[in-house]
């Protein structure tokens, strides 16, 4: 057992130390007041169409009642072809997509090959499975590889669907019903677009935990268009004034100065190897 | 990687959390609440089951494949947890390929459901999983065995699993006999998952069937229209 006051590097991994802390104190207090993780309160889509996959997803953080981030970036980068919607904690999916995203460019690196989209799901569900569902973690796995395109969504308990359409978040029914209703096999590009922008819309509108701008990502085997945003929220506000104060807006009452006695104790020259 | 692969459960216990901006059944465990049956023949064996899948009241996904295949000749139908089952399918059929290899021939039925049986009996606290593992091999021809919640394996000639197997018992006991030819297997099991997935809340979407012998496995999928209709008042 390491004493209290020696520095012990961190062990890998989470550490889940305050999860039992936690669950006591809400049992000591009625409705005793945990920490509150920000949830991203989402609607994220995603449609297989003819030539790839389309991802959206609308960009607004919450934190209980009030918006955190008006302008969060919810679909992240896993690799130059498979890109990621994450809902639920925004602390887990963004932490969960940048490992995931690690671990494929080592992957690149040491084989030279583009990840598969099979690749990264597995990666994910291992990790999500293992963890038993401490992650909250909702996420939408979209990508084009050697194989073709691909949809899938991985749950916080590690579970694996594998779909040609869906939706997550706390917007995912508005959205799905827009998506069950348009959606068709081999879709072109601008009517999957416009599909995917319909069902985050209808997610934004019929949901409080979903606002703001709706970003849209298009991955096919030419390359990746990452609009951001697809479609401005049309009850964005121009800030009316400046916040930028100038020095000496606050007027200047007292000064003290204390000057610190410091002793050289040691005094080291190392010399640069200039050469 | 070691031949042994072992599942480490770290934390059973589920953290409550009190945000109410996400609703209930996103909190929920993702449940294949499912009919699942598997049948017996001279030759190989036939294998049936629903396609929903649901987070509490919502269904997170219609069209589920519960037909997981282990092996060239040995598929399982997944019923219980879909991590969990998911999990085990992967574990199992990475075992088997394993032995198989070593082996050099074609695996037994009876070793994947062993194989299934140790990890779900060894786990059986932390699991959820309910399976039917069947297949067709050289020594003893089509096989059912069905490793239910808590890890026993028994062998049965027709078994059925999952949460709309309970509406179908009588309708097995009354309709099955030893002796049916394949297509009256597929027929039975496509009509007694109908009428499962008719009165379970929990079961429903299309029929996914597979016959597996020693040519091969043929799938099949029977949409939500051309399901069999009795008629109830």
């Amino acid at each position: 057992m390491a004493l209290s006051n020696s520095y012990e590097t961190p062990a890998p991994g989470f550490n889940f130390d305050n999860a039992a802390r936690n669950a006591a104190l809400e049992g000591l207090f009625d409705g005793g007041q945990t920490p509150k993780p920000l949830k991203t309160g989402t609607t994220i889509a995603g449609v297989v169409f003819k030539d790839g996959v389309v991802l959206g997803a609308d960009t607004r953080a919450t934190s209980s009642e009030v918006v955190a981030d008006k302008m969060c970036a919810k679909i992240h980068f896993i690799s130059p072809n498979i890109y990621c919607c994450g809902a639920g904690t925004a602390a887990d999916t963004e932490k969960t997509t940048d490992l995931l995203s690690s671990n494929l460019t080592i992957f690149s690196l040491n084989s030279g090959r583009n990840p598969r989209v099979v690749m990264a799901v597995n990666i994910l569900q291992d990790m999500l499975y293992r963890y038993h569902g401490q992650i909250g973690a909702n996420l939408i796995l979209g990508g084009v590889d050697c194989t073709g395109n691909h949809l899938y969504t991985v749950g916080p308990y590690g579970s694996v669907n594998k779909v040609p359409y869906l939706s997550m978040g706390s917007g995912d029914l508005a959205a799905l019903g827009i998506l069950e209703d348009g959606f068709k096999p081999d879709l072109e590009l601008e009517p999957a677009k416009e599909l995917v922008r319909a069902a985050i819309h209808a997610g934004i509108m019929s949901d409080l935990g979903s606002g703001s701008n709706i970003d849209i990502c298009v991955i096919t085997k030419q390359g990746v268009d990452y609009i951001r945003p697809y479609q401005e929220s049309q009850y964005k506000h121009n800030r009316t004034m400046k916040y930028k104060y100038g020095p000496g807006t606050t007027p200047v009452l007292t000064e003290k100065v204390v000057p610190l006695k410091l002793e050289v104790v040691q005094e080291t020259v190392q010399q640069m190897e200039t050469a | 990687m070691a031949a042994s692969s072992v599942m480490m459960p770290y934390f059973s216990q589920q953290v409550s959390s009190k945000s109410d901006m996400v609703p209930d059944w996103t909190r929920q465990e993702v449940s294949t609440g499912t009919t699942i049956m598997a049948v017996e023949y001279d030759g190989g064996v036939v294998i049936g089951a629903d396609s929903r899948t649901t987070t509490g009241a919502y269904i997170a996904n219609r069209v589920t494949d519960k037909l997981t295949r282990i092996h060239d000749r040995i598929y399982c139908c997944r019923s219980g947890s879909a991590a969990d089952t998911q999990a085990i399918a992967e574990v199992v059929a990475y075992q088997l390929g394993f032995h198989s290899i070593e082996l050099d021939e074609p695996p037994l039925v009876e070793t994947a459901a062993n194989l299934f049986r140790a990890s779900c009996y060894r786990y059986r606290e932390e699991l959820t999983a309910g399976i039917l593992v069947a297949g067709w091999d050289r020594r003893k021809g089509g096989q059912v065995y069905s490793v239910p919640i808590g890890g026993m394996l028994v062998r049965q000639p027709v078994s059925v699993g999952g949460s709309g197997s309970t509406y179908i018992y009588g309708f097995m006991d009354s309709n099955y006999k030893p002796g049916l030819n394949k297509d009256q297997c597929m027929e039975l099991t496509a009509t007694a998952l109908t009428l499962a997935m008719e009165r379970d809340g929990s079961s429903g979407g299309v029929v996914r069937l597979a016959s597996i012998s020693e040519e091969g496995v043929e799938r099949r999928v029977i949409l939500g229209n051309q399901l069999p209709k009795f008629s109830t008042h």
